[in-house]
């Protein structure tokens, strides 16, 4: 595989995880965002593969294989379980309707590719393009912890959030020290525990996932 | 360096209080053997402690040593000199005794919970006061400064199941705290004098001492630290914690408190002030002498109006911090003139205070402790007639309240006789605004001293003579044999301090030598060590043997005249004046004896007083009911408009704080996109 052809397959998984970030956004369902969200870890698993087998770095392929494992298969399960348990049919409710929070979505990733240009022309790497993309997955992550509901649909942005974020590392550094990445993927594993713990205990105080019900829990003098 | 000097003994008794810390967690199981051990290693450490501090002293010699532990490239730097082997020495006294009295103490409270806590924080609070005088650079010393503060705040929390002991523990941390970051403030200015601000080089009181920050960052470097250890020894209009965290901690511990607690803050004033940034000019000395002779007057003038007896010490403490700090403040004005021989009398008279002050302290702590501790009450008004009950308990205060009054034959007399003898000699002063404020302070101190006096006698009659005002509610019994005995070596040190005065001053001699170089201990004891003379003969002179001799016989020719004869000796019953319906209600109470001085000074507190008279039923007798509140007025000046600021500011926070969580993630999320654009 040529050098060139690495670069052209990168920025097509780059356009393929905006895809999905942009998919996260709008689907409705929440087992549409779980498998959204499985394809947008498969995508940045290979895309680490590659730029690993490029760049010639070995720890790489050892990232992309803990990516594919953790969050196209682990968490993903994970969720669905907790979904089942829980008994969500149609958990997705959005506080701004979706074509507004597609036009905030696409302002951001304009502004995602204005912030990096600099970078993009400093940096020498060949995955330098990408960190535009990284940057909005980032950013349309929070968007879509801000716009939600529901708890549920909470962690999936955060975890949306949290793949922009080893995205970044690989396209602007070539990843983060092996020792770092895995323990971010062990506390994100952790994270998805625990959220699965207290959302059962936001379902028995207050019979129901929907964040609203925790505004009482602001303390009032 | 060989193992019996004192820094190496120090040391270990530092060691063995550390251990006995962690070891209490381990045997929590069983806590009689727990207390009986931990006071047991306490009391002997405390001896170390006390030999090492004497000898350190009686030597004027200096050690140091690098400790192998601390941050790389930062070691803690340890050191005993004359300076902490005084208060090595004093810390350690105090604490034996409180170490043999906690002995019966804590097993008294046993019953009710468990002492584990109590035994933890009472090794950590020592050790951290020890650790304070032994540490010799800015990073080991705010770090047991530290370590100290936090210990004694679980102490005075011991008891958190009342609210207002909680607020105690809450307003300390909070003055403690204000009071450290003034001090590492210090620490700043001077370390980055002396090897410039980009690097920590200059952490060691060593380099500190050769910084030369310039006059005006010299004065608030000096401000910074005064104010900041004045937190801790509760000089007013710091002083606030004092009552509130005293009366709220177990006794054992508010003898700890106020007897070495205090003094460990007086050791950094002198510490810091003195002998790292050095006196430069007089206004200096001049402002800490003012605030000493405010913080006397208004520290006892509190007391008087106080029914809580642990109370009335605490404030008691605040006025005799005030009375030391003038010693210090004296002692730095001649020492800005160069006047060394006045400038060491003045430094004696501070540092004999301190000893003296908690010596006496500790033994009324004990003794307030012991009364407690067999009436449940600390209430003066519900108590009285405790002379029969608690005849041991009532004489060891009694040497106490007269120590503490400045009485002859006791250690408080000396200490403030020299410290008026620092302030007569200020004729010889080139100020002439010194040369009128100085006659001023010499009368300020002497009213103190007889308001303290009437204070005592208050505390003394109120609580031990007379009958008891209320239904005792549960048996009095007399304290135990560790409490006696503790209380017992109290007493004597203090008439032992107030005896032999010529001994001491020699042995404090190498402090003021080392810290303003000048010594009185060759003119003091000129005269052997029967006469005290601590300038000249001519002066002043005061020979306690002399005095105790005189009073022991005219105590004895009077016995001898009245007790001689069996016959005269009469018991009855007071004459009611034919009333025949005495109450114990007709004494003279704490209110009333202080009611006089209330009228005078009641411009001072916010006095809310008044008499209500109401007919229950027509014909029949009417109900008088009396309320008095006394508040503190500084309260509303210092510190009221600062806290509702603080609610103010709060509340307008609490804005933002909506409960959604999505207008939290809008809050991180626009943070975010404005640092990304700015940044």
């Amino acid at each position: 595989m040529s050098h060139e052809l690495a670069i052209e397959i990168n920025s097509l998984l780059a356009a393929l995880i905006l895809l999905t970030s942009f998919g996260l956004l709008v689907q409705r369902r929440v087992y549409g965002l779980l498998h959204i969200f499985a394809w947008q870890g498969v995508f940045l698993s290979v895309s680490t593969a590659i730029v690993g087998y490029s760049a010639g770095l070995n720890h790489l392929y050892i990232s992309a294989a803990m990516t594919l494992v953790i969050k196209v298969f682990a968490l993903p399960y994970i969720l669905y379980v907790l979904i089942h348990k829980l008994r969500i049919k149609k958990e997705v409710e959005d506080m701004v309707n979706i074509p507004t929070t597609m036009l905030i979505g696409i302002a951001v990733v304009i502004f995602s590719y204005h912030l990096t240009a600099p970078i993009r022309e400093l940096s020498t790497l060949m995955t330098r393009s990408t960190l535009a993309v990284a940057l909005s997955t980032v950013l349309l992550g929070l968007l879509m912890m801000i716009t939600r509901k529901k708890a549920v649909t909470q962690i999936i942005g955060f975890l949306a959030l949290e793949n922009g974020l080893f995205f970044a590392a690989t396209s602007a550094t070539y990843g983060m020290p092996l020792v770092v990445e895995l323990g971010v993927a062990l506390d994100i594993l952790i994270a998805a525990f625990i959220f699965g713990m207290f959302f059962f205990q936001i379902r028995t105080s207050f019979d129901s996932l929907d964040l609203k019900e925790m505004e009482k829990l602001k303390d009032l003098d | 360096m060989p193992f019996f000097s004192p820094l190496p003994l120090a040391f270990s008794s530092i060691v063995i209080f550390l251990m006995m810390a962690g070891l209490a967690l381990l045997l929590q199981n069983r806590q009689t053997f727990l207390v009986n051990m931990a006071f047991f290693l306490s009391t002997v450490s405390c001896g170390i402690g006390l030999y090492a501090g004497f000898e350190a002293v009686a030597s004027g010699s200096m050690q140091t040593m690098i400790m192998p532990i601390g941050l790389p490239d930062l070691p803690f730097y340890i050191r005993v000199d004359a300076l902490s082997g005084f208060f090595l020495s004093l810390a350690s006294l105090t604490g034996l005794m409180v170490s043999i009295y906690s002995f019966d103490y804590v097993k008294g409270i046993l019953s009710a919970r468990k002492a584990t806590k109590l035994v933890v924080f009472y090794c950590l609070f020592m050790a951290g006061m020890l650790l304070v005088l032994i540490s010799d650079d800015a990073y080991f010393f705010m770090s047991s400064w530290e370590l100290m503060a936090l210990s004694s705040f679980f102490l005075v929390s011991f008891e958190d199941e009342s609210a207002e002991n909680r607020r105690a523990a809450f307003l300390y941390i909070l003055i403690a705290h204000i009071g450290a970051v003034m001090i590492l403030l210090s620490f700043g200015i001077l370390a980055g004098f002396a090897a410039g601000f980009e690097n920590f080089m200059g952490y060691r009181f060593s380099a500190m001492r050769s910084a030369e920050p310039g006059m005006l960052w010299a004065s608030i470097a000096f401000f910074l630290a005064f104010f900041g250890f004045a937190s801790k020894a509760g000089v007013v209009p710091l002083h606030v914690w004092l009552p509130e965290a005293h009366p709220a901690a177990p006794s054992n511990i508010s003898a700890l408190m106020s007897a070495v607690m205090l003094k460990i803050a007086i050791y950094g004033i002198l510490r810091v002030c003195m002998d790292i940034i050095g006196v430069q000019v007089w206004w200096w000395g001049g402002v800490v002498l003012v605030i000493g002779l405010i913080t006397a007057v208004m520290g006892i003038l509190y007391a008087l109006m106080q029914v809580d007896i642990k109370r009335v010490l605490a404030y008691s403490s605040v006025e005799h911090v005030g009375i030391i700090t003038v010693g210090i403040g004296l002692s730095m004005i001649f020492t800005s003139f160069e006047l060394r021989m006045l400038a060491a009398l003045a430094l004696t008279a501070a540092l004999y205070h301190c000893l003296s002050h908690s010596v006496f302290k500790s033994l009324l702590f004990m003794a307030a402790g012991s009364v407690l501790h067999s009436t449940g009450e600390r209430n003066m008004e519900r108590l009285g007639g405790l002379i029969h009950k608690l005849p041991w308990t009532s004489a060891l205060f009694l040497v106490g309240a007269l120590s503490i009054a400045a009485m002859p034959l006791f250690g408080g007399f000396v200490s403030e006789w020299l410290t008026f003898q620092a302030f007569l000699l200020s004729p010889v002063l080139p100020n002439a605004l010194l040369k009128i404020l100085f006659p001023l302070g010499a009368a300020l101190l002497a009213l103190t001293a007889a308001l303290s006096a009437r204070c005592f006698v208050k505390v003394f009659a109120v609580t031990f003579l007379g009958q008891r005002r209320a239904v005792p509610t549960t048996e009095t019994h007399e304290a135990g044999m560790s409490m006696r005995l503790a209380m017992s070596i109290a007493a004597i040190s203090s008439l032992a301090l107030g005896l032999f005065p010529s001994f001491v001053i020699d042995w404090i001699d190498t402090v003021p030598q080392s810290l303003v170089k000048g010594r009185i201990a060759s003119s003091a004891g000129a005269f052997g060590w029967m006469w005290l003379t601590p300038i000249s003969a001519e002066r002043a002179s005061y020979s306690a043997p002399i005095v105790f001799i005189g009073i022991f016989a005219a105590v004895a020719v009077a016995w001898l005249a009245f007790h001689g004869k069996k016959a005269a000796t009469r018991r009855s019953a007071t004459w009611d004046c034919g009333f025949e319906k005495m109450t114990p209600r007709m004494q003279y109470n704490s209110t009333s004896f202080a009611m006089p001085l209330r009228r005078i000074f009641g411009f001072l507190f916010v006095v809310s007083e008044s008499v209500r008279t109401s007919h229950a039923q027509p014909g029949s007798a009417p109900r008088i009911r009396y309320s008095l509140r006394i508040e503190d007025r500084l309260w509303y000046v210092f510190y009221k408009p600062f806290s509702d600021a603080a609610y103010y500011l709060a509340k307008q926070a609490n804005r933002l704080q909506h409960g959604r969580m999505q207008i939290y993630l809008l809050y991180s999320f626009i943070t975010l996109i404005t640092l990304l654009v700015f940044a």
